[in-house]
């Protein structure tokens, strides 16, 4: 098997295609206080007795040719917000657009036609490919779904040419098309996941957790090419992860979500590098380093994430704030919900949290006094 | 094919203050295509209170390795086909059944990757710690239930009166964690082996975990082997470490020797295949191809088809760590292939120093 180099590109200049990156600034999605909440039934009747607060009023842009990473801990709503975008499920409120046309509205053949724009890649890549289909009927499959006059796609002859295209793309060869899943490797089966999403020629792909399932050389493969693609394809990526690195390695925009918020959104530098939010700076620290020469001071969280069908009053990370402790425990922090505002000097930078401005100054006040936590359970009571 | 005719082989109980001794491991598994050689002849030692990280990609037989120690294999498809495994001065594949029992309570505790599969989910918490604690010491129902409380509550959970009481599907995945922690200490274990014991978890929840195992270690002076992919862990949590490809240790050494100037090129690949702060906007390094088919298996060295250094010796011998001299790698760069006098490296390319991230504290 060839490595990802092989893929077809025009302009290898910049093999990472940074610059394409910073595409003007053009918008291409667009989403505004997005809403999922999935019912909790419960009693004899099944009636709905609760909500899952998965998503719970997230606005944020993505622009054209870009890499917004999204970050946090499982359970977090990451997922859900991916496939609510790509309706995959209905929202339960809120708007977003994809290069100015409205996302939720679309019914029959409009919603078709967008469903096209908009692909996935999932993280498991055996559970994702029918194990009874060979891989020129995985990959054909949406196309002759998607067919239409002007592409042709309802012709075998056309589809078996473009399954081809695109094996070749993501650097696998052309005849595997006629193989089963299970005679590829893990790498090699997201490939075909890759291929498969890309083959509609999208807009818009969400790549959930697509490397998280693979060893760490097989992940670099995977990395390579999805970059690659992007360039090529001229695709722009909602990368969602719990890898800090990797989301700092391919990502140009960066959101935290904790429970359901985006809690902090910023250029990936500027993310990385002067966090802002109490929660991004306890994620940074927590990553544990390969180099054995970096020693990091940890601020280890106490407890563990709350249930989104209760989050907390006020701010929904109080219960595990360290920087609330080490303000002396505000009351405001419990009280009122904090807005992602805008902070600081540079554009773009939001942060959810009463006291962001205060956050560099406390951690390293907190680093000189840092204590191990190890008390696991302040905030699971539900 | 190895280059020595016979190896001196160590014979008896290792020195007192070795804990653990495998020697010339060998553990295979019989099933439909063949014979897979998952663990292929390895060797290490542990010293009393001391850690060692174990590291490598999928399939490469760190699970088969500690299954293997503590007996746990299912036998068969698996087969122990040659080897010794000395632990505290007893040679554990000489044991019968019983006795091995009873060395799994009291000497040696295991930490799985995804607890729900290792605690039974009719039980309480309460009751399975119970069980254990009772089955392997003399104390009575009632002292193993405070003994329990105690436990969680050493392992950072509020509340352990209430939470003995509870299922584990009640509890959260670092909670469970926790509990089989407590599971393993409950019988102050001389040597605690965890494989992966945070690969299932968040991260803030894997610092809280890594943070719990690095104190009780501590404390108790039990010594510790951990299994893991994440090369991050190991360097924040071990002191020595082993690096396997294939069923064999391909490179060891301390943390410091091998994650800074790692020797083998299987290493060195793993080590630049990480995303880092540094390589933003560059291309990641690739391990090109995947690992070796066990039914085929590589002429000579095993990593060759991948090796970006690979020249003519790797081909035609198979280099064995147990021959290596310095016995730190198993590569023809750094030990002399047959008919050669010399090897053409003596050290590994040093690595930039820098961490990945952030505005955390460092
Ligand atoms: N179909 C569903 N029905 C009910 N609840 C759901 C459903 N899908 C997800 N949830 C819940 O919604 C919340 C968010 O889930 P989601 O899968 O979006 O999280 P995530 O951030 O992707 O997590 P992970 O990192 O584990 O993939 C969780 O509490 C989850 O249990
Ligand atoms: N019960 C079994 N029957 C047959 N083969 C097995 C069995 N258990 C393990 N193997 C094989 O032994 C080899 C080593 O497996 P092992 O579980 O030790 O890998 P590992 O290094 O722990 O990988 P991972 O990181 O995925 O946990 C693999 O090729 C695996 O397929
Ligand atoms: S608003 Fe208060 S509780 Fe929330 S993150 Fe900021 S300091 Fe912490
Ligand atoms: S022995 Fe040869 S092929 Fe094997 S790792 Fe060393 S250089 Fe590469
Ligand atoms: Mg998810
Ligand atoms: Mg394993």
């Amino acid at each position: 098997m060839s490595d990802a180099t092989a893929a077809p590109s025009a302009t290898k200049a910049d093999p990472t295609g940074r610059d394409y990156g910073s595409s003007n600034g053009q918008v291409l999605l667009k989403v505004d206080g997005l809403v999922k909440y999935y019912p909790i039934l419960g009693g004899l009747l099944r009636r709905k007795i609760g909500d899952v607060r998965a998503v719970d009023d997230v606005s944020f842009e993505i622009n054209r040719g870009e890499v917004f990473g999204l970050v946090g801990e499982s359970g977090c709503g990451k997922s859900t917000l991916g496939k609510t975008l790509i309706r995959l499920h209905p929202p339960t409120a809120g708007t977003a657009s994809l290069d100015g046309e409205p996302i939720f509205e679309k019914r029959g053949k409009d919603l078709k036609r967008l469903r096209r724009r908009m692909q996935i890649i999932f993280q498991d890549p055996v559970g994702s490919l029918n194990p009874r289909m060979p891989v020129s009927d995985i990959i054909g499959e949406g196309l002759l779904a998607q067919a239409e006059k002007e592409n042709g796609w309802g012709d075998r002859k056309v589809r078996d040419k473009r399954v081809g295209d695109f094996l070749e793309a993501v650097g696998l060869r052309r005849d595997y098309a006629r193989r089963y899943p299970h005679e590829f490797s893990g790498g090699q089966r997201q490939r075909i996941g890759i291929a498969r999403a890309l083959a509609l020629d999208p807009q818009f792909v969400v790549c959930d957790e697509p490397v998280s399932a693979l060893d760490v050389s097989i992940q670099s493969q995977i990395l390579n090419l999805l970059l690659d693609l992007r360039r090529e394809f001229n695709l722009t990526y909602l990368f969602v992860a719990h890898n800090l690195s990797v989301v700092q390695y391919i990502s140009d925009q960066v959101a935290v979500m904790y429970l359901g918020r985006i809690v902090e959104v910023a250029d990936v530098q500027r993310l990385y590098s002067e966090p802002r939010h109490p929660y991004t700076v306890a994620l940074l620290s927590a990553v544990p380093d390969p180099d054995p020469r970096v020693r990091k001071k940890r601020l280890v969280l106490k407890g563990d994430v709350p249930s989104p069908a209760a989050p907390p009053s006020g701010c929904r990370f109080h219960t595990r704030c360290w920087l609330r402790e080490h303000l002396g425990n505000p009351e405001n922090c419990v009280t009122d919900d904090p807005a992602l505002r805008e902070i600081g000097t540079a554009a773009g930078h939001r942060v959810a949290c009463h006291y962001a401005e205060r956050v560099s100054d406390a951690v390293v006040e907190r680093a000189a006094a840092l204590q191990p936590a190890i008390v696991a359970d302040v905030a699971e009571e539900v | 094919m190895t280059l020595t005719v016979e190896r001196a082989t160590n014979v008896g109980p290792p020195a007192a203050d070795v804990l653990l001794d495998v020697r010339d491991l060998r553990t295979y598994f019989h099933v439909m295509d063949g014979l897979v050689k998952a663990v292929d002849g390895v060797s290490f030692t542990i010293k009393r209170g001391e850690t060692l990280g174990i590291v490598g990609e999928s399939g490469c037989g760190k699970s088969v390795t500690s299954l293997s120690i503590m007996r746990l294999l299912d036998i068969p498809p698996g087969e122990i086909a040659s080897g010794e495994i000395w632990l505290d001065g007893q040679d554990l594949l000489t044991l019968s059944p019983e006795e091995m029992r009873e060395v799994r309570g009291n000497d040696v505790a295991m930490i799985f990757q995804e607890p729900m599969t290792s605690l039974n989910p009719v039980f309480t918490v309460g009751d399975q710690i119970t069980e254990a604690v009772v089955q392997h010491t003399r104390m009575s129902k009632k002292e193993a239930w405070n003994k329990a409380i105690e436990s969680l509550r050493l392992v950072g959970i509020s509340n352990p009166e209430r939470r003995v009481k509870q299922y584990p599907h009640e509890l959260s995945g670092g909670m469970r964690q926790r509990v089989m922690i407590a599971m393993a200490l409950s019988c102050d274990p001389k040597l605690l082996i965890a494989d992966e014991p945070t690969t299932a978890l968040d991260v803030t929840i894997q610092a809280q975990i890594l943070e719990l195992i690095r104190k009780i270690q501590d404390e108790t002076d039990s010594a510790l082997m951990l299994i893991t992919h994440d090369l991050g862990v190991v360097a924040e949590m071990v002191e020595d470490v082993a690096v396997m490809y294939a069923g064999r240790i391909v490179e060891r050494g301390t943390v410091e020797d091998v994650l800074v100037r790692p020797k083998h090129p299987y290493t060195e690949g793993l080590l630049t295949s990480i995303p880092s702060k540094g390589m933003r906007g560059s291309r990641l390094n690739v391990i090109k191809g995947t690992v070796p088919n066990p039914f085929n298996m590589p002429k000579g060295c095993n990593f060759a088809p991948r090796c970006p250094y690979r020249f003519e010796p790797c081909g035609a011998y198979d280099p064995r760590i147990e021959d290596a001299h310095p016995p730190d790698v198993a590569c023809w760069l750094y030990t002399p292939a047959p008919g050669q006098t010399s090897a053409p490296r003596q050290s590994g390319p040093e690595r930039q120093a820098g961490p990945m991230t952030t505005g955390a504290p460092t």
